[in-house]
């Protein structure tokens, strides 16, 4: 554990956290949307689910080979990198939004590692970005990221995984940053027809050892799978559904989707 | 980062305990899988150090996968091209190609490790029909990802595979070819990773499958350096072979790094990952990676679908990078004539991957005169004749 106490780790607190914390602390269940940046009409689909209820959301950076990703968001990646998006027009256009709640991007780890991870931070921070998720970037290698991340005033988020062992998921929550990230299933992002089990499992594992927010992710397909979910955690990112109705149906979809998690996670 | 490789060791020993061969390696996978990477780690040092494991695995490739392969002296090569050029016969293995080495090692410890179920990658369908094999043979559930360009151009293989009890899924995302192909596999290993071993093909991938994959090929340069020792006295002038990812380049290497030849790995022009790449972090490693300006991964483009691949497994960036071997890249032109030399001249169809290394000799064969020049031919080109027929036409001939 950190030689840190308590008080200094929370005068520390980024964005991010912060927020997710004091909505947590107020009784609410967290809510983190997920969409695809550079797809078309991603900005007003996230103004929308801003509008709706989200608590932070999370925009995809997309990369050419997204190895943790199921076939709705890689087709809405492939879509955007052919209609020309990059990690720079994507931060530009996320620098426009005013959504009044915290941004994470997400995306792979060869982006920042190409970039540099100084240069990686400061490009997300120029944007309004608050935090970072990189999947393919786990907590053993993820050392000289989360000093750079550190110091570059970026909340790096680490991914927990069911087959994550007890000793290291403890150092996981710890150096984690923002919130974390509870990876519900063994597989690749979408949606499932139940909440698979080691969704509660992973993240009551988690909350065992961390007093950070604790979102699980990864085979949230509805708002009752949200519900279920929330009674262990406190929090969900919802990725597959949301980028779905914005390919099939569009921005405003988005909003009434989101709406919908929200009515459920505050009276489920 | 761990310790540097201490000079009294071997150039090409064990990586760090982090899978670093210098800066490159390591285990750049989702959180999900780095227990399974570790839990493999485990299993392979545990059955390696044991000796009725190596036995198994070595009475397996003699009695079922053939091995020794021959070493033959290219006599008519030889003197047309002012050299002394020895060719290791990997293409003499049982399905035609070095792949069964690694595929027969990787088949048992999964095994061994109680796990019912392989997935594997291919490119041009040679590893895949590998897997397929020894699925077969040791009772295992079987199901290989192929791009859907090298479905296309590979339908033998496919068919191959589907013989042999396995499922092929044609994998229609992003480039639709190798590197997609791992991705889907690794995909797929994400999501069984309970009772499927992963089946890496080459010496690429999250630790400890590059320096695995290059143990289970190490008997291919052993046996090849003692053959040259007995044809020749010694070690050759040069080691040449093809390199996708690597890992029939990574077997022969591996026979005489510590020695004085010099290593050439060669490279497609299209998919010249050392050559043209820079390092970069993708399926599961830091190495050379051919990637845009801004760290999108490109896609190769080759004739030969086995070395379609923008990457380089990372034991071969780490000795591009100390200099101890050399990574030269050859045009598609310069493989189709050496494809048809090889065949006319000494009566052997290569596979269109050691094309690529014979490509490289003819060309620097004026800088060669008079020495001794070892070439693994890794794979036989019964596979790519369909192919070369659309592009030498029904007589063979190449103008």
């Amino acid at each position: 554990m950190s030689e840190a106490s308590p008080a200094d780790r929370a005068g520390t607190l980024g964005a991010l956290e912060t927020h997710l914390r004091a909505r947590r602390d107020s009784g609410a269940k967290l809510l983190v949307p997920y969409v695809t940046g550079g797809y078309q009409g991603w900005q007003r689909a996230v103004e929308a689910a801003a509008a709706a209820g989200a608590d932070a959301i999370e925009i995809g950076i997309p990369f050419s080979d997204p190895v943790i990703d199921g076939p709705v968001i890689q087709q809405a990646s492939t879509a955007a990198l052919a209609g020309g998006a990059t990690p720079a027009s994507v931060l530009e256009e996320a620098r426009e939004l005013d959504t009044g709640i915290p941004h994470a991007a997400m995306t792979y780890y060869n982006l920042c590692h190409h970039q540099g991870h100084e240069r990686f931070a400061s490009a997300l921070l120029e944007a309004g970005v608050s935090a970072a998720i990189l999947p393919d970037l786990p907590y053993i290698e993820a050392g000289p990221w989360l000093e750079a991340a550190a110091s570059g005033g970026i909340e790096a988020i680490l991914l927990a995984a069911p087959t994550t062992p007890d000793h290291r998921l403890a150092q996981l929550c710890e150096a984690s940053r923002g919130f974390v990230y509870a990876i519900g299933l063994l597989g690749v992002t979408g949606e499932r027809k139940a909440l698979a089990s080691t969704a509660t499992e992973i993240a009551a594992r988690c909350k065992a050892v961390t007093h950070r927010p604790v979102l699980t992710g990864v085979g949230i397909g509805s708002p009752q799978q949200a519900v279920e979910a929330c009674e262990v955690a406190d929090g969900v990112a919802v990725g597959s559904a949301v980028v779905r109705t914005l390919m099939s149906d569009g921005p405003e979809a988005v909003g009434e989707l989101v709406a919908s998690y929200r009515t459920a996670l505050d009276h489920g | 980062m761990g310790e540097p490789t201490p000079s009294s060791r071997s150039v090409m020993g064990e990586p760090t305990t982090d899978g670093r061969f210098g800066e490159f390696g390591g285990r750049f996978v989702p959180e999900t899988l780095v227990a399974a990477c570790e839990e493999l780690e485990a299993a392979f040092r545990e059955a390696w150090a044991d000796p009725a494991f190596v036995a198994e695995f070595e009475t397996t490739l003699r009695d079922y996968g053939g091995r020794p392969s021959p070493l033959t002296e290219c006599r008519n090569l030889s003197s047309q091209l002012g050299l002394r050029l020895l060719v290791k016969r990997e293409d003499l293995n049982h399905t035609g190609s070095h792949k069964i080495n690694n595929v027969i090692g990787q088949a048992l410890l999964a095994q061994r490790m109680g796990k019912t179920r392989l997935v594997a990658e291919t490119g041009a369908g040679q590893h895949g029909v590998a897997t397929a094999t020894a699925a077969a043979l040791l009772g295992m559930e079987c199901k290989v990802y192929m791009g859907a360009v090298d479905v296309d151009r590979q339908a033998l293989n496919v068919f191959r595979m589907r013989l042999l009890g396995s499922e092929v899924e044609s994998v229609q995302s992003g480039s639709r070819t190798l590197k997609d192909a791992v991705n889907e596999a690794l995909r797929d290993w994400v999501a069984t990773v309970e009772n499927t071993h992963y089946c890496l093909g080459s010496v690429m991938g999250p630790h400890p499958y590059p320096w695995m994959v290059r143990t289970f090929h190490h008997i291919l340069g052993d046996e090849a350096a003692a053959q040259c020792k007995d044809l020749t006295g010694g070690d050759p002038d040069v080691v040449v072979a093809c390199v996708g990812g690597g890992s029939n380049a990574a077997g022969i290497f591996s026979g005489f790094a510590d020695g004085d030849a010099r290593l050439v790995g060669v490279e497609p022009a299209g998919g010249a990952a050392v050559g043209r790449g820079v390092p970069g972090v993708v399926h599961g490693m830091t190495s050379y990676l051919m990637q845009d300006e801004v760290g999108q991964v490109m896609e190769a483009e080759s004739i030969s679908a086995g070395l379609d691949y923008p990457g380089v497994g990372p034991e071969h960036a780490y000795l591009a990078a100390i200099g101890r071997a050399e990574y030269p890249s050859v045009t598609d032109d310069e493989v189709v004539e050496a494809f048809t030399l090889m065949s006319r001249a000494e009566g052997i169809i290569p596979a269109l991957e050691c094309a690529h290394a014979l490509a490289w000799i003819v060309r620097a064969a004026p800088e060669m005169q008079g020495q001794t020049v070892l070439m693994n031919l890794s794979g036989r080109g019964d596979k790519d004749v369909d192919q070369m027929m659309d592009v030498l036409g029904m007589h063979g001939l190449s103008e």
